[in-house]
């Protein structure tokens, strides 16, 4: 019984950790498909989880704090976009600098309104999630899959990333379809950073994505860029960071607790295992990374 | 019009350093501070005395040997942002050797250290270097996690294996006495030392590795058309595994100027990032030795003249070089703006691009 009850929370401590990691990695798709990279989502996450804590201190509302994340990724997104789509920059120099853009931000302005650069006011619990993240994640990883297969506007942004010529021929503009997806993929992106300010923690602190915007990416490419396998890899990156909190201060061998340190490498240990064992031949979105120029 | 097109290139870099600091400074006026004031207080602090100058020389000296590993990755087209672990690795792995071995006398002991750093950087860059080339893994992210893990195991490695029990700070025990390098007297206290010229060493040494060396030639062939370079029989995998390696050791070099000149002990996060500054030291410097060692001057003047903001300002801090950096490589990176506008005024033409990433 005691073994079943462990199961069952370490199964449900996986789907909560898991969740920023399944917005950012839904954000990240739709993006991609559509043929840009998009090394940003760290950064997106970051602001995201800034403005979430930053909103919902201020208007007492953990969903008016959601709302403010996704439109703020949506904001840094068009930054991005206009870079890399209307002006045709490299899209990973960009994105790199996307990410320390929003790593020297955050703190200045946190600065500004709290006086202090390295974390927001911490929130009390009734302001703040409790476990509708986890099925809004699950939500929009379906409504990803929906949206991807099922839609004409899901084709477009396939065909944007697969075969740009194909879609201008159609009649379709290229880049506004690649706008439109990196706008709303910053916004979940910018969710998937709430999700860790107001949901999984009860503040913001300074770089406290610590590289999930990148594990959120290598799900991606784990997951061939399909929704539903994507969805899976951030589950298995959330488990390995499920159990890494809960083998701290386990013995494992000797009568020393195995060091904490090894512990915390796990989940990056993991992504990395996984990336150069498993992902056998995937194939990116033909025109990935290519600027679109008619 | 040859010349034109060459002032045009020397401009440009120029043009997005002074449009991405003048953005920056605008921001500060959101904070309530005065731009002008700013700045005023950022050439103060990064020129001001001599002591000063030495302080930004010597943040400048990391930026110089990272920059040169990005910017050696670059030419073969592999994004190095793995730095900040493999600097951290090659320090601890200085601190260890000179508290493993302390009574080396000095010429051998720095030379020794130095040598150490560098090889343990290498192997920490050819880690991702090996995954890319033998497992198709794209190097940017395993250059990150890799960044974590180097974090951690420099973190257990301090607080188990080396720990200075003397002091609260998490730091390692000092390394012997024959390992400091002689500090540079002109700049007062400020702990310049020799390592400046190992850095400069280094930048010389990439140039003529890359620009007058067989094997040179090759990484630039993969870097700039890999399908050809395979035609004409280099082993892509091998030269990248290879300049994942150099680059790695490159990095590891940032502890002759931090352990062995000095800390002379590992203190855990004494990199306020120069591994990642790196990345906009070579973006900026074109990817050149000669342009990194430029650049890193600059962001070297950068960081040092932000670091009074927290005590000079009230509501600016450091971060302000964060996005400063930011800016500038955004500004850098919009080439596409560059030639839209030149197009449009002089008549230029346009560069196709064919270049394919996946990621």
């Amino acid at each position: 019984m005691e073994v079943f009850m462990w199961i069952v929370q370490l199964m449900a401590s996986t789907c909560r950790v898991s969740t920023p990691l399944l917005f950012a990695a839904m954000g990240g798709m739709m993006s991609e498909r559509s043929g840009v990279v998009n090394i940003a989502l760290e950064g997106l996450m970051l602001l995201g989880a800034f403005v979430a804590a930053a909103a919902t201190d201020f208007t007492h509302s953990p969903v008016l704090g959601a709302f403010a994340a996704f439109m703020a990724g949506l904001i840094f997104s068009i930054f991005y976009a206009f870079f890399v789509i209307e002006i045709g920059s490299d899209q990973i120099v960009a994105g790199t600098a996307m990410n320390m853009l929003a790593l020297g931000l955050t703190p200045f302005f946190s600065k500004i309104l709290y006086g202090s650069s390295t974390s927001t006011p911490s929130l009390p619990i009734e302001f703040r999630f409790q476990y509708a993240p986890v099925w809004i994640a699950f939500g929009v990883v379906v409504l990803c899959w929906v949206w991807i297969v099922k839609t004409p506007f899901g084709l477009w942004v396939q065909f944007a990333g697969e075969h740009p010529e194909a879609l201008d021929c159609a009649g379709v503009c290229v880049k506004r379809v690649r706008w439109m997806a990196v706008l709303v993929g910053g916004g979940l992106a910018g969710l998937g950073g709430a999700s860790l300010s107001i949901f999984l923690s009860s503040s913001f602190s300074r770089n406290m994505t610590a590289g999930r915007g990148f594990m959120a990416l290598a799900a991606l490419i784990f997951g061939k860029w399909k929704p539903i396998p994507a969805a899976l890899a951030c589950l298995l990156f959330g488990f390995s960071d499920a159990i890494q909190i809960r083998l701290q201060s386990v013995v494992l061998w000797g009568n020393e607790p195995v060091p904490v340190q090894f512990i915390q490498i796990l989940p990056y240990f993991v992504t990395i295992l996984v990336l150069a064992g498993f992902v056998g031949q995937a194939r990116a979105p033909q025109a990935l990374g290519i600027p679109f120029v008619k | 019009m040859i010349f034109f097109k060459k002032m045009i290139y020397f401009l440009k870099p120029l043009f997005s350093v002074v449009l991405g600091l003048g953005l920056g400074l605008v921001i500060t006026k959101i904070a309530g501070e005065d731009p002008w004031n700013v700045l005023q207080i950022l050439l103060k602090s990064a020129f001001g005395s001599r002591y000063d100058i030495g302080m930004t020389l010597f943040y400048s000296i990391p930026l110089v040997f990272t920059g040169l590993s990005v910017a050696l990755a670059f030419q073969a087209k592999l994004f190095n942002i793995g730095a900040e672990g493999q600097l951290a690795m090659g320090s601890i792995a200085a601190a260890a050797f000179g508290i493993y071995f302390p009574n080396i006398p000095f010429p051998v002991a720095p030379i020794l250290a130095s040598i150490c750093a560098f090889l343990v950087g290498a192997v920490w860059g050819a880690i991702p270097g090996w995954l890319r080339a033998r497992r198709g893994s794209h190097e940017v992210i395993n250059t990150i996690m890799l960044n974590f893990i180097a974090s951690g195991l420099t973190s257990w490695m301090t607080l188990y294996l080396f720990r200075n029990l003397d002091s609260q700070n998490p730091e390692t025990k000092a390394v012997g006495a024959g390992y400091w390098m002689p500090h540079l007297k002109i700049f007062g206290e400020s702990p310049v030392s020799f390592s400046i010229f190992i850095a400069l060493f280094a930048a010389f040494c990439v140039w003529f590795f890359l620009w007058k060396t067989a094997l040179g030639y090759e990484i630039r062939a993969v870097g700039q058309n890999e399908s050809a370079a395979r035609t004409v029989g280099i082993d892509s995998a091998k030269i990248r595994i290879l300049v994942m390696a150099v680059a790695g050791g490159l990095s590891g070099l940032v502890a002759t100027n931090e352990i062995l000149a000095h800390a002379g002990r590992f203190r855990l996060g004494f990199s306020p990032g120069y591994g990642f500054m790196g990345i906009a030291v070579a973006l900026l410097g074109r990817n050149k030795p000669g342009g990194v060692v430029l650049a890193a001057l600059l962001f070297g003047a950068l960081h040092k003249g932000t670091s009074d903001l927290d005590l000079e300002t009230e509501n600016v801090t450091r971060d302000l070089s964060q996005i400063l950096q930011a800016l500038i490589i955004l500004c850098v990176s919009a080439e596409g703006l560059w030639s839209f506008l030149l197009e449009s005024s002089f008549g230029f033409k346009k560069k196709k691009k064919s270049e394919i990433r996946t990621l």
